[in-house]
């Protein structure tokens, strides 16, 4: 398995089979460390599942070089759906993605560059990870590099005022190779978006500030595959693509339930969660 | 571009800092609109091309740093002081958290600031950017200090703050003595042993008139510039317990975490040693010129003196 040239060649059947396997990592890890957000976890996990499978230029030889690509899970809370994705690329043993949240672990609640080989960015603070992927796109350039920054923002996220700091500036320095998603989920930490400020139409104002934007379903393997696709052809600025998704993605009483943001699955939840995935 | 403030402002020495590591291919310049007021703007003019301006807007500034340094970059990002502290939680958790180099400098630190009152008056980003572990926090006193020491900043490795001072006051060091200056090291500029007075910024010239105030009075004042107030020269404050066995500290910043705050927790772990401090009490400032809040609020040489002998009173 190879990606230096982009993702690792797996088609819509093995994509849906890996993400899959990534949802089954997320409800275990959760349950395991009887806490974190599988909630968000699942509901972007089809998304990181298409990035890593059919377009991040990585080498899972060397998480560290230089000229890689770049994913900055920005809503790092919902780490489960990173490490589950670093563990089929093999950056992580299965020992270390059951560690999470342990002390000592490798997978520490939010994702962090310091941590965990693969990780590009600390996060775990919202609405940071937008400028990080704009500075590293700035970077690329000066560099002459066609590397990718790509950014994973949560909607919810999008309420932090440097999110929008960020993508004014993206656009005034024609960052073209910052290309973010984000998780339309409609649920954050308290409630859902709707009841604790609702962000209203992300890819209107995204557009409004010089962004090209697509919005899609996140839970169509083909539509993300394709959206990536389009996010790649995008040359003269930032764009993104706005995906609209079910918080709790695969797991029937997780679906749509504010409860499950930040709540880890109990035994029975879990044995109900491991039946509905398998 | 502003008339450039008078040679004797550290920020014209973070500038000219600036132009020296230029040819450095790492090295890039980020300005959120300030960049006249910190000097970045003479890089800005010469090297367009790894100069950056992000706006108004300082959190995003620190974070596009941190994204730079994390592709290899040497980022040095400048405003206001007092701005900066608008992005601590940046600072801590984008930049400190994952060890990045980024090179954070403040300008228009202290009651110094002067006409443009309380709002742009920073008195407490010594001690905020203190509590950050691995974070190394710096104020020279002069433009010429600032400009070497800004210099060795492209060698070292993790994040740093750097206070600079908006107005001209008397020059510290030559060029020569300058040079000699090392981050993390004080700087000896007068020996003595009846007390020990550790300043920074534009409270050094004052601690060298105040030692000289009071060698006319017989007592011999030993006066350390701390431009490194983290870490802090331990071994050196040791020194002066020995020779000297009271202290003054004077700071352009609240005596609530910064330069005195520092000592205090030193001395206090160890040693006996009477410390007073110089410094803003705990007030905010005013419009003025600085001469005259530096009075009003207690920041002058005379302070200075009449703490040095309450120190030595306290032995």
């Amino acid at each position: 398995m190879s990606s230096e040239n982009g993702g690792m060649g797996l088609t819509i059947a093995e994509l849906e089979e890996m993400s899959r396997r990534c949802r089954v990592n997320i409800v275990k890890m959760t349950h395991r460390a009887a806490a974190g957000h599988p909630g968000g976890s699942l509901s972007a996990i089809d998304l990181i599942a298409a990035l890593y499978g059919t377009q991040l230029r990585i080498d899972p030889a060397n998480a560290d070089w230089g000229d890689r690509d770049r994913f900055i899970m920005s809503k790092g809370h919902a780490s489960p759906a990173v490490y589950s994705i670093l563990f089929e690329i093999g950056y992580l043993s299965e020992d270390d993605i059951m560690g999470f949240r342990s002390m000592g672990s490798v997978c520490q609640g939010h994702v962090d560059m310091k941590w965990t080989e693969g990780v590009d960015f600390s996060a775990g603070s919202l609405g940071m990870g937008l400028s990080f992927g704009l500075g590293c796109a700035l970077a690329a350039k000066m560099d002459g590099s066609e590397r990718a920054i790509w950014v994973m923002l949560g909607d919810g996220e999008v309420q932090e005022g440097e999110v929008w700091e960020a993508a004014m500036a993206a656009e005034f320095h024609s960052a073209s190779n910052l290309k973010v998603i984000i998780d339309r989920n409609g649920i954050q930490n308290d409630d859902f978006v709707s009841v604790q400020m609702e962000v209203g139409d992300i890819a209107s104002k995204l557009a409004s500030f010089g962004w090209e934007v697509l919005e899609i379903d996140g839970h169509s393997m083909t539509d993300i595959v394709q959206a990536l696709e389009w996010a790649v052809s995008i040359d003269d600025g930032p764009c993104a693509i706005v995906a609209k998704t079910v918080k709790g993605k695969g797991v029937s009483f997780m679906e749509g339930n504010p409860a499950f943001h930040g709540k880890a699955p109990d035994d029975d939840e879990l044995r109900i969660a491991l039946e509905e995935l398998s | 571009m502003s008339a450039p403030s008078i040679g004797g402002a550290s920020r014209d020495g973070y500038g000219k800092g600036l132009l020296r590591i230029a040819d450095d291919p790492r090295v890039v310049v980020i300005e959120a609109d300030l960049g006249k007021s910190t000097k970045s703007c003479h890089f800005r003019t010469q090297y367009p091309s790894k100069s950056f301006s992000i706006g108004i807007a300082e959190q995003n500034m620190m974070l596009v740093a941190a994204g730079m340094a994390a592709s290899g970059k040497v980022p040095f990002a400048s405003t206001f002081a007092i701005f900066t502290e608008r992005a601590f939680e940046q600072v801590r958790n984008g930049i400190a958290r994952p060890e990045l180099t980024v090179h954070i400098c403040g300008s228009h630190g202290g009651i110094h600031t002067g006409t443009d009152g309380s709002s742009a008056q920073s008195i407490e980003d010594l001690a905020i950017y203190r509590t950050i572990p691995g974070m190394t926090v710096m104020h020279p006193c002069d433009d010429l200090s600032a400009e070497e020491l800004t210099v060795q900043l492209l060698g070292h490795h993790g994040p740093t703050y750097m206070r600079t001072a908006r107005n001209k006051i008397p020059r510290v060091y030559d060029e020569s003595s300058a040079h000699e200056l090392r981050i993390g090291r004080g700087s000896v500029l007068r020996t003595g042993d009846d007390v020990c007075i550790i300043a920074c910024g534009v409270m050094v010239s004052q601690a060298l008139a105040a030692a000289n105030q009071l060698a006319v009075e017989g007592i011999e004042a030993s006066v350390i510039d701390m431009h490194t107030l983290k870490p802090l020269d331990k071994a050196l404050v040791d020194s002066m317990v020995d020779s000297c066995g009271c202290f003054v500290t004077a700071e352009d910043h609240s005596v609530i975490g910064g330069l005195g705050g520092s000592v205090a927790e030193h001395l206090s772990t160890g040693t006996s040693a009477p410390l007073e401090m110089v410094g803003v009490s705990d007030v905010f400032g005013q419009s003025g010129t600085p001469s005259e809040l530096m009075s009003s609020m207690g920041l002058t040489s005379e302070d200075i003196k009449s703490s040095a002998l309450r120190a030595i009173s306290r032995k």
